[in-house]
């Protein structure tokens, strides 16, 4: 390789300097002008245009109309509805098959089988009541929404509404003080918050950016969708006579959405006028054309790339955490096993925030991986309340037949509507799953930043269930 | 096997239909490849579309500006060369003022790709244009993949690409690569820059004012000397004049340097330097 003498760069550099001098400041503007005016001319030679507009341009039509200010925002709300109300009742259904098949008939052919060769009874336990269990439930839980809400999120996503909702978003996101592409990585975010915190490379600012890292955590994500659609459905939807069910558990997951959104912007707002004070910078936004989707490869690709690359995470998760719940309910220290002594230890402190022991030890266990709080939740219930004719054991995974079975377990645990709506809030609000966290370190590569990023959430996050609780006694306590 | 090639015509073999068996999508095998072939362009123009078509791999595609913000890379083979493909993120300008800009910049640049595709958004040609110059001042190895002309025609809109061709003095393939509408096309004009067979003579942008240009002039002419072999003094000159830190740097440590003598190991250190970055 042939190496230049230093002293060649430094003259060079030194005469762009003083040229630099010569030529004015407005270079760079002169410099965009030349481009843009060549590429104009150029564009002309070669581009014929019709020779008078189409009296109508469906485009225009659709835009003006979903991105109006008085219908966008509604129009925003029924379509984010209408997705969760077929994903609600169109997910009820095989759930509940692909709980009968996983849980009811397949679990008990495995237990028989390995009582017939001999299996030492711990070895059992910990393979097909902790593990496999786990991974069950995690399936019959999360497969049939992901696969419905998935292809209809990514439809409107090929549509080019997306964009659509940022433009909408973009005027409070700069109110806020931040940066209007936030609008773009927070909907990343609702799709997975490590990606969403990744998008955040479109905002060129780093004040902005960071702002949009720290807050991507309140854009709900794959794994706690499922959380939200089961909790509503249980609970919410329970409120109401059974025909009006589906729609108001979705509209109580759309309430969490928006409440999502608007914690992001008053968290921004925050973050911008107190530690990341600064400019908002400008940009354009541009408004892509609409596309029909190509439905077919849509649901495919959404439900093979995107379904099941989550639930094999999950899966992957619910495996180790199958075992370490049913090693902690089965090891006994002192009388009680080692998950009873947690939850005891912590049972005060969730009655505090209207939530209770087990719920705060399953999101501590579901650290790296929302997905798998609901299944924590239920198998540590099971242990807690002794609950007979669900399960056959301690620590072990219970078969539940019906939504049913599984709200009165919840109320055997001491559930009431406050508990529902307070897990709801806390799985919003609470910690970015440990994927999440890593990234931002990648991203950001700062400890402090991280720190904030993670602990600062769940602090919220108690601060919120708290108030909610005393409010909620309170009024209770006057009716 | 029996190919088709061995009984048919010379001039079946430079038709791009009858090429168009030729491609092997190998997804993520990257091994020996012979060619490095960057996708770049601005934000929701099909480079992801584009990229899934070569390389069979299945990069999620959003209809939405910024959705790649690193780069995705994949294989493909054509003909009897294997190809490397890297996916840019979408952007305006390669004038780097935020990450994603920059990292497609320092790939066309210190990446030194044996061809860079830009994908044009054919309804918005004039905006799209912009990049193609700026690419095409940097490199002309450039084929310009004139994306989404189905939108276009339902647009009523015309587009000469001959006279597109002619005027930027690179390639221009008109395709949608939605329908899978000429691949093969790019895939042929690919195949003959990599090789070295047709030879783009880029339209260099006309710097209006005369102060501009003379500043322009005496300084490429200083760069060429220092560094016979660069291919874009001039970009350098520009660069160097508008203040760009990063060029300077690039100078300063003599990285400029290596690019002109880039064979293939030089050339994985560079790319080793900046996925590091």
């Amino acid at each position: 390789m042939t190496t230049y003498p230093l002293n060649n760069h430094e003259d060079i550099l030194n005469n762009a300097q003083s040229l630099r001098w010569e030529i004015g400041a407005d270079f760079h503007e002169k410099l965009m002008e030349s481009i843009y005016t060549d590429a104009s001319q150029i564009a002309d030679r070669a581009v014929t245009r019709p020779d008078k507009k189409p009296r109508f341009d469906l485009d225009r039509t659709i835009d003006k109309l979903v991105t109006s200010r008085v219908w966008g925002f509604p129009l925003m709300l029924i379509l984010l509805t209408i997705v969760f109300w077929l994903t609600i009742a169109g997910a009820n259904v095989p759930s509940g098959m692909l709980a009968t098949l996983l849980l009811d008939t397949v679990h008990p052919f495995l237990k028989g089988v390995s009582a017939s060769i001999g299996v030492p009874w711990w070895i059992d336990g910990l393979l097909l009541d902790g593990m496999y269990l786990a991974t069950a439930w995690v399936i019959s839980v999360m497969l049939p929404p992901m696969a419905i809400f998935f292809p209809l999120f990514t439809l409107l996503e090929d549509f080019g509404y997306l964009p659509r909702v940022a433009f909408n978003l973009d005027n409070m996101f700069r109110k806020a003080g931040a940066h209007g592409k936030q609008s773009l990585s927070m909907t990343m975010g609702f799709g997975c918050n490590a990606a969403g915190v990744v998008a955040t490379r479109i905002i060129d600012s780093p004040r902005e950016r960071l702002i949009a890292i720290l807050t991507n955590n309140f854009a709900l994500c794959n794994g706690r969708w499922p959380t939200q659609i089961l909790i509503a459905s249980l609970f919410v939807g329970a409120l109401v006579p059974a025909h009006l069910g589906g729609l108001v558990s979705a509209l109580a997951v759309v309430g969490i959405a928006v409440l999502g959104v608007m914690l992001t912007f008053v968290s921004s707002w925050a973050l911008s006028r107190t530690v990341l004070k600064g400019e908002v910078s400008t940009f354009s936004l541009e408004l892509p054309p609409y596309r029909p989707p190509r439905i077919w490869q849509t649901i495919y690709t959404s439900v093979i790339d995107r379904t099941l690359i989550v639930l094999w995470r999950a899966v992957t998760f619910a495996l180790p955490a199958g075992a370490v719940i049913w090693l902690a309910s089965n090891i006994v220290i002192g009388g009680n096993s080692i998950a009873g002594h947690l939850i005891n230890f912590m049972n005060p402190f969730g009655l505090i925030l209207g939530l209770n022991g087990v719920i705060l030890l399953a999101y501590i266990v579901a650290i790296p991986a929302n997905e798998i709080v609901i299944p924590t939740i239920l198998m540590l219930t099971v242990l807690v309340t002794g609950a007979t004719g669900v399960g056959s054991g301690a620590g072990v995974m219970f078969e539940l037949d019906s939504d049913a079975q599984t709200l009165s377990l919840l109320q055997t645990g001491g559930w009431t509507l406050l508990t529902a709506v307070n897990l709801m809030l806390f799985s919003l609000i609470h910690n970015p799953c440990s994927t999440t966290i890593y990234t931002i370190y990648k991203e950001t590569g700062s400890k402090k930043w991280t720190t904030i990023a993670a602990v600062s959430p769940v602090i919220l996050g108690f601060i919120v269930t708290f108030v909610v609780a005393q409010v909620w006694r309170f009024v209770e306590s006057l009716l | 096997m029996t190919t088709p090639t061995q009984t048919t015509s010379a001039a079946c073999e430079t038709c791009p239909v009858h090429n168009a068996a030729a491609l092997k999508k190998l997804g993520v095998d990257m091994t020996d490849f012979d060619f490095v072939v960057a996708l770049a362009g601005n934000p929701n123009t099909g480079k992801s579309t584009v990229f899934n078509a070569l390389t069979g791999l299945r990069q999620h595609v959003g209809n939405w500006p910024g959705k790649t913000v690193t780069r995705a890379e994949g294989g493909f083979s054509y003909g009897d060369n294997k190809y490397k493909l890297v996916d840019l993120p979408g952007t305006y300008s390669l004038l780097a003022t935020s990450l994603d800009e920059e990292v497609a910049r320092d790939f066309i640049l210190f990446g030194q790709p044996d061809v860079t595709i830009v994908v044009a958004d054919a309804t918005r040609l004039e905006r799209n244009l912009n990049l193609v110059l700026q690419v095409s001042e940097i490199t002309n190895r450039v084929v310009v993949a004139l994306n989404l002309m189905d939108e276009a025609r339902r647009h009523g809109l015309q587009i000469d690409e001959r006279r597109l061709a002619r005027d930027l003095g690179i390639p221009v393939v008109p395709m949608s690569a939605r329908q899978g509408e000429g691949i093969p096309e790019l895939l042929q004009a690919v195949s003959e820059v990599a090789k070295g067979e047709a030879v783009g003579k880029p339209y260099r942008v006309k710097y209006v004012s005369p102060e501009l240009k003379k500043a322009v002039e005496q300084l490429t002419a200083q760069i060429e000397s220092a560094f016979p072999d660069l291919p874009n003094a001039r970009w350098v000159a520009l660069r160097l004049l508008d203040g760009d830190e990063r060029i300077a740097e690039a100078m300063r440590k003599g990285e400029l340097g290596d690019l002109t003598h880039g064979s293939i190991e030089a050339r994985a250190a560079q790319l080793q330097v900046i996925g590091n970055q």
